[in-house]
């Protein structure tokens, strides 16, 4: 519930901004804006590192800004700025219709006033606080770092924590008027262990969105293993032999390769830098048929999951690929202006200093019907990817990602441990070879980096097989 | 508030909580910048950025640690609080103090600092540059990444011992980023940055000429062998691979179990005796050059490897302390204070008479793989491990002939990179990440598709 309006001359969280709102898109529409729109934050955010037995650092932040955005026609002009004033808002607006070049201010869209506010933050106030203090975070972070087995070959254990809370209000020339608080809360465990000339690492993430008690039930011990057993196990692994080879990709984590080699190419902001080989292939077949893959920002309490995304629009399930005809791109509010793709509620940005982008949110390939059993089963000769690192897309498709855990498949068994090697691709050349999908969906936290600055996105997918793959190593 | 005001006001809001000790660094800055598309301007921007990030000493001398944007009296106190409440977090085990040379001169540069053409001139500039670029070959289709920006800024450091430093500086950046398309064949990609203090002193002939000819060499494209061949480094990727596994010089890796070297490794030898290597943030093509770190230590040269053994570690005020050495300038300002290196120098030494000066990659006519520019670092690259597995674009030399290699990696480990290195090419090359020679390396493993 918003307390009274508050005549101000400033931005003030939990108070109703309307009127200032208002006269701020009512000044850069009669400038001769076709469209305003105001996005802005307040800050809380802190993180703690745990290093062996001890806490080493404490780091809390907080911040607040605006970015305004004008389009003309089909061109943006964007302002960011700290100065929550009016005037300093308003400087910002004039900014950005001067950067535009907007000489006449002949009215072509009209500004009726801000809809009734939409409030998603209401049952999100108390977050601030029921988030665990620095004194639980420091404690349960430290209980998870030690639960990470020591021996003489293990010579870094770390945890970390940080946790983001942000308030944000948006407001544009079509009447939205949206208020919501954002809490995103990732732990990660990170182990190195060393012997003589040998080294390994290994190291899990968790994360979640709003649910502010999560990292408390959060099941450290599991995590702690798991990292000490990949370490251990990639420890003495050779390096891979280099060569085209048939691959299984192992669930959750492992559909970071769909994220980025094919998953930032339905974005419309590929489609706007005619970068994306599939800008023409709507309803046409671009992966093998039981490929089914979706992106959507409403599984509860999923790292990329919104209540709104940062246009002020509500997130929708979006079936990007559907038995392997592409069927939708990504798309924000420039992508539509520009390529004609409707909005999916995909407007996203790092903070009020990024222009919002057409970005991904919860990303994964849909299950199928296999066991990870018959996709290793149905291999003679190739390369397990249990765990995957990061990876990334060049301007032309081509995807390489680093495998964190691999090993060799020989007559449809498991074999020995290998190291070293990078998967290497093109979209467009590797979906039509993921021949087999699992039963087993996950999904998996991370951060993704593009236009609009780092961004929390969840990726997932079942076991699958890829029919031939580039695998480089020594 | 300017610096002087804002730390006025945070020794005031010190002295009410009562926090004897404390240190700041700030930054403020405008930044503009403008995309283009197919000459119509696509997204024009503009940011007034502050940052203030604040260190206070409680009364057990434990560190706490708060940034904000909101430099505000009210912003300064709640970060005062916050940073308070912090250190009773601090690490009990590794101290930190001020760094002991926080008042020492420091070496500014003459002050290169331009004044903003504006956002209509950057678009006028990048609309002319877009053109060109498409015009310069029928091949190039679009330049799908561009960008024209200007930023002014200034850093602070000041600590309530009386420490206080700043500087303010100018900087341009243009980046082209071409694709080039023919019937029948994939499309290509390759691009040019160019930095300058204003950009009225960016090349920009040059950056569209290099974009484009980076990009044409490109089109005549075709697999390679997976196999092992002799490589030969452009100077960029050189400085990217050292830059990458650059944790073997630094102090804090070292503390933090995360480098390939210890304590201990002062004088081992890490590669032929011709290869030094230095840190010189201050050097004079150094755009970006600092005057101050983090903790407010002057910016200094200093050697790496020196014939091919290494020579010193980049240190902060902690490191330095456990070292039994002083700091070097190589610090951030945070809880725990993070090391980095500013600007490489690669360089041959006098020790040099056992390399194969006939491997000049402007005339060396045996078979070899040019490796333009390495990409996808972040997760090509294990530091802790030695081991990188890295996409790059570049070119093989055979038979007199040089053809783009299409997708293909290179992969090794920097030990054994470092101690193969047959050559040390003479001249030196500016890049924006530091200057070396071109380098040659036998045996390292490339993965194509052929």
């Amino acid at each position: 519930m918003l307390s009274s309006p508050i005549k101000s001359n400033e931005i003030i969280f939990g108070s109703c901004n309307k009127d200032l709102l208002e006269e701020i898109i009512f000044y850069g529409m009669g400038l001769g804006a076709d469209f305003v729109e105001i996005f802005i934050e307040n800050t809380d955010n802190s993180s703690v590192l745990a290093e062996e037995d001890f806490i080493t650092s404490v780091s809390p932040s907080f911040g607040r800004g605006a970015g305004i955005r004008i389009f003309k026609e089909t061109k943006d002009g964007f302002v960011s700025t700290n100065d929550l004033t009016k005037q300093g808002l308003m400087r910002s607006v004039s900014q950005a219709i001067e950067m535009l070049d907007i000489t006449d201010n002949k009215k072509g869209e009209v500004f009726n006033g801000l809809n009734k506010h939409r409030d998603y933050s209401l049952s999100k106030k108390k977050w601030i606080n029921e988030v665990p203090s620095i004194n639980e975070i420091s404690e349960k972070l430290l209980v998870s770092t030690k639960s990470l087995k020591k021996n003489n070959k293990i010579i870094t254990r770390k945890g970390s924590y940080s946790r983001n809370l942000q308030e944000v209000i948006i407001a544009s020339s079509d009447g939205t008027y949206v208020s919501d608080i954002r809490l995103h809360q990732t732990v990660g465990l990170n182990l190195i262990a060393s012997d003589a000339q040998y080294r390994s690492s290994g190291s899990r993430r968790f994360g979640s969105s709003g649910m502010p008690n999560e990292f408390k039930l959060w099941d450290h011990e599991k995590a702690a293993n798991d990292v000490f057993e990949s370490s251990m196990n990639m420890l003495y692994a050779d390096y891979v032999e280099a060569g085209q080879m048939p691959v299984v990709l192992a669930n959750k984590f492992g559909g970071v390769i769909f994220h980025e080699a094919c998953g930032h190419l339905l974005e419309t902001t590929q489609i706007e830098r005619g970068t994306t080989p599939f800008e023409n292939k709507l309803n046409e077949k671009i992966a093998h048929e039981s490929v089914t893959a979706i992106d959507e920002g409403i599984s509860e309490g999923s790292f990329g999951s919104l209540s709104v995304d940062d246009e002020g629009m509500e997130p929708e399930k979006s079936v990007l690929i559907k038995n392997g005809i592409l069927k939708k791109f990504i798309s924000d509010r420039a992508g539509e202006l520009r390529t004609g793709h409707k909005r999916t509620g995909s407007g996203r940005r790092q903070n009020y200093s990024f222009a919002a982008a057409s970005r991904m949110r919860n990303t994964y390939i849909a299950k199928g019907e296999h066991s990870k059993e018959d996709l290793i089963n149905s291999i003679n000769d190739g390369l397990y990817c249990k765990s995957m690192g990061g990876g990334s897309v060049g301007a032309t498709g081509q995807f390489n990602f680093a495998v964190e855990e691999g090993y060799l498949i020989k007559n449809g068994k498991l074999t020995s441990p290998v190291k070293g090697a990078t998967l290497i691709g093109e979209a467009k050349e590797v979906m039509p070879k993921i021949s087999m999908c699992g039963n087993d969906l996950e999904l998996a936290p991370g951060f993704c980096g593009s236009i609009s600055g780092s961004v929390n996105v969840t990726v997932g997918q079942p076991h699958i097989k890829v029919d031939s793959i580039t695998v480089g190593g020594r | 508030m300017n610096s002087k005001e804002i730390t006025a006001q945070i020794s005031k809001a010190a002295d009410i909580l009562n926090l004897k000790k404390w240190d700041y660094g700030a930054s403020f800055s405008n930044d503009y910048s403008v995309q283009v598309d197919k000459g119509e301007a696509k997204q024009l921007k503009a940011s007034q950025k502050q940052i203030l990030t604040l260190r206070v000493w409680n009364e057990s001398n434990l560190v706490g640690i708060t940034t904000t944007s909101d430099i505000s009296k009210s912003g300064i106190k709640k970060a005062l609080n916050q940073a308070n409440i912090a250190s009773d977090f601090g690490n009990k085990n590794e101290r930190t103090e001020f760094s002991p040379l926080a008042k020492d001169p420091i070496e500014v540069k003459d002050a290169k600092k331009r004044n903003p053409v504006g956002i209509k001139k950057l678009l006028t500039i990048l609309r002319e540059a877009e053109v060109k670029l498409l015009e310069s070959h029928e091949s190039i289709k679009s330049v799908p990444y561009n960008g024209l920006s200007e930023s002014f800024y200034e850093r602070v450091y000041a600590n309530s011992d009386g420490a206080f430093r700043s500087y303010t500086k100018s900087q341009a950046a243009l980046y082209l980023y071409a694709r080039a398309e023919e019937k029948n064949k994939k499309p290509r990609s390759s691009g040019s940055v160019k930095l300058g203090y204003g950009v009225e002193d960016i090349d920009i002939e040059s950056c569209i000429k290099d974009a484009s000819n980076k990009t044409i060499s490109h089109l005549n494209y075709s697999s390679i062998k997976t196999d092992k061949y002799l490589i030969c480094f452009s100077p960029e990727s050189f400085l990217t691979i050292i830059n990458a596994f650059s944790s073997m010089f630094n102090a804090r890796s070292i503390l933090d179990g995360v480098s390939l070297s210890n304590k201990n490794s002062i004088g081992e030898k890490l590669s032929t005796e011709a290869l030094n290597i230095y840190d010189d943030g201050l050097h004079e093509k150094n755009i970006s050059s600092s005057p101050f770190d983090g903790e407010g230590t002057p910016t200094k040269r200093l050697c790496l490897i020196n014939k091919g053994r290494i020579e010193n570690f980049i240190h902060s005020e902690s490191t330095a302390r456990i070292f039994k050495t002083i700091p070097t300038g190589h610090a951030g300002l945070g809880s725990k204070v993070s090391v980095s290196p500013d600007w490489i120098v690669v360089e041959k030494s006098e020790e040099n008479s056992n390399l194969k000066i006939s491997l000049d990659h402007s005339t060396y006519e045996g078979e070899f793989v040019y490796v333009e520019e390495l990409n996808a670092i972040h997760a090509g690259v294990r530091a802790s491990q030695g081991s990188f597995s890295l996409p790059f674009d570049g070119w093989l030399y055979k038979n007199g002939k040089k053809i783009s290699i299409e997708s293909a990696t290179v992969a090794g480990d920097i030990k054994y990179l470092l101690k193969n290195i047959v050559n040390i090419e003479s001249s030196q090359e500016v890049t924006t990440s530091g200057i070396s020679p071109h380098i040659w390396v036998d045996e390292l493993s490339i993965t194509g598709g052929a």
